[in-house]
């Protein structure tokens, strides 16, 4: 078990982050892991903070839902807010540098640019999904580049592949 | 050679299980959590020449199941527990006249209306006494959207083999999750096509005693001419109030399916085989258990897992023989007490059965589950 990585991606409703918890989930099994992806529904999915939850591991998986998480992603305030005391004390932080965070706070921090890079940088807010999938991926070992990638092109629109790409490219080069 | 594995959600894996069983006609009316389910029928059933159809509501979803099955289709419906409700008195049909046809559940919390988006277990006894009467029944409940593909088709063989509807269980938890499903895993696997009539056509019986308990089936419309009732009738398919006919043809939808315990009873056991405390559980709650036995062993605690992948008929013998050889058994459900009470009837005297069960929308945790064990066996 001591293998098993817990990753939870926060944000608002219609950032993509459902859409960035299959593509992690995805490229876990595409590099030969085992990968989980659920989600929550319900009041909490409409507007306010939402989620999708991610286990990735060498072995099998068995308990489907994330307790601590080793990896937290918030690119809201009202997100990092509900969910910063899911982050287990020596995990990683990753969040948009509007966010204000506490500084108290144990765990690794990166605040970094993400909505910024996709709004103004690439003028595509939608990618801010991926942009944050290249920062988790510089930041962390659970995933490689390759197989990200190759779960990104799976799982996004015919015709945005440039755009997510360069996304993606973005993404990596913020840490 | 490249492996045929793909991330897939639980409903999906359910559709391309029906699919791969050789589904060929949906009727259903959509509900969460078990919209998916309707959704991907939708869109593959047409490609492949099959029917899709969404009807008014769920008791004509159940109709049109049966009619498709009548015909000769492989025939699905899928809902969640108020759905399930609606479906009880045309399923009750499809039991007495024999119709084959997989009814979903994916179960959610309840009563009525209950928590649409939450898992639950609640529908557990209803699988078994939802219709009313004395009936057969057939019900899986897979843990993993791997098996969710794979106890699918085995829900269809049940349906083709023994000529009736099988009600497959699953819970939100598992039908929404996504996880690995390795399509090659049922190479070889038997897909079972009901019995058809092989005699001239002015002699066929619908529901004749056969030998094997299961009277082959005409397609409606191919020439083969019975009549389908409610009613309790003879082998013609007539309504008869003859007291002889109603307990003879009865007793054999009964028969057909306890005479076939054995092929029907499918169950893992994990780390059984030195376990003094053993944990019942299926579904999503498996998963916790099968976590918290390896917890407890670190701990010392020779804990294991019996988990039912048939939840009826019940394996009477084999949750006798358990319960001869643990001193504890944890039946873990998301509801207040329902298939504790199964277990406990069988169970031996010797052994302490304890329950625990959660109805706040959350799945039980291994956490909970090892506090528990050790508190129970203290």
């Amino acid at each position: 078990m001591s293998n098993k990585y817990e990753v939870r991606l926060s944000g608002s409703g219609g950032q993509g982050l459902i859409l960035a918890g299959i593509i992690l989930a995805d490229a876990g099994i595409i590099s030969g892991k085992n990968a989980i992806q659920s989600q929550s529904y319900g009041p909490e999915a409409r507007g306010g903070a939402s989620k999708a939850e991610v286990i990735i591991s060498d072995g099998e998986i068995n308990f489907p839902k994330v307790e601590k998480c080793d990896l937290l992603l918030s690119l809201t305030q009202e997100s990092y807010n509900e969910y910063i005391d899911s982050l287990k004390k020596d995990g990683i932080l990753v969040v948009d540098e509007k966010i204000e965070i506490d500084e108290t706070l144990e765990a690794k921090i990166y605040r970094l640019p993400i909505l910024s890079t996709a709004y103004d940088k690439l003028k595509k807010p939608m990618v801010a999904n991926i942009v944050s999938l290249g920062a988790i991926c510089s930041i962390s070992s659970i995933i490689d580049e390759k197989s990200l990638q190759e779960a990104i092109l799976n799982r996004i629109p015919p015709g945005t592949e440039e755009i997510n790409k360069k996304a993606f490219q973005e993404g990596l080069k913020l840490v | 050679m490249e492996k045929n594995i793909k991330l897939l959600q639980g409903n999906e894996a359910c559709v391309e299980g029906a699919l791969a069983a050789g589904m060929n006609f949906f009727a259903g009316y959509p509900i969460t959590p078990s919209t998916e389910i309707a959704e991907l029928s939708a869109q593959k059933l047409p490609r492949i020449g099959g029917r899709f159809i969404q009807m008014e509501d769920e008791i004509a979803g159940m109709a049109a199941t049966l009619g498709g099955a009548l015909t000769g289709k492989k025939a699905m419906t899928a809902t969640s527990g108020p759905g399930f409700s609606l479906k009880q008195e045309n399923l009750g049909y499809g039991c007495i006249a024999e119709i084959p046809c997989v009814v979903v559940n994916v179960q959610r919390g309840g009563p009525s209306t209950g928590l649409p988006t939450s898992p639950a277990q609640g529908d557990i006894m209803q699988a078994k006494w939802g219709t009313h009467g004395d009936h057969p029944v057939i019900a899986l409940y897979p843990n993993s959207v791997q098996e969710i593909y794979e106890v699918t088709i085995d829900a269809f063989n049940n349906a083709e083999k023994y000529r009736t509807p099988v009600i497959l269980l699953l819970d939100e938890v598992i039908a929404h999750m996504r996880e690995k499903v390795d399509f090659d895993s049922v190479k070889g696997k038997e897909v079972f096509d009901r019995k058809k009539p092989t005699c001239p056509k002015d002699e066929y019986l619908a529901y004749e005693n056969t030998e094997d308990l299961v009277p082959p089936m005409a397609d409606f419309g191919s020439g083969y001419r019975y009549h389908v009732t409610g009613l309790v009738h003879d082998q013609f398919g007539f309504p008869s109030n003859n007291s002889e006919i109603a307990d003879t043809q009865i007793r054999r939808l009964l028969n057909k399916i306890e005479k076939n315990k054995k092929d029907i009873i499918k169950y893992e056991e994990y780390k059984m085989d030195d376990a003094e405390v053993a944990f019942v559980a299926f579904g999503s709650t498996s998963r916790s258990a099968k976590e918290s036995v390896d917890k407890l062993r670190s701990e010392g605690i020779k804990a294991g897992l019996y988990r039912p992948i048939t939840i009826w008929p019940f394996a009477d013998e084999k949750v006798k023989e358990i319960s001869e050889n643990v001193k504890n058994i944890i039946v873990a459900e998301m509801n207040l007490g329902q298939y504790v009470n199964e277990v406990k009837r069988v169970s031996s005297d010797k052994c302490k059965v304890d329950f625990y069960g959660k109805i706040n929308g959350h799945l039980i945790t291994p956490t909970e589950l090892t506090n528990f064990v050790k508190e129970a066996i203290r």
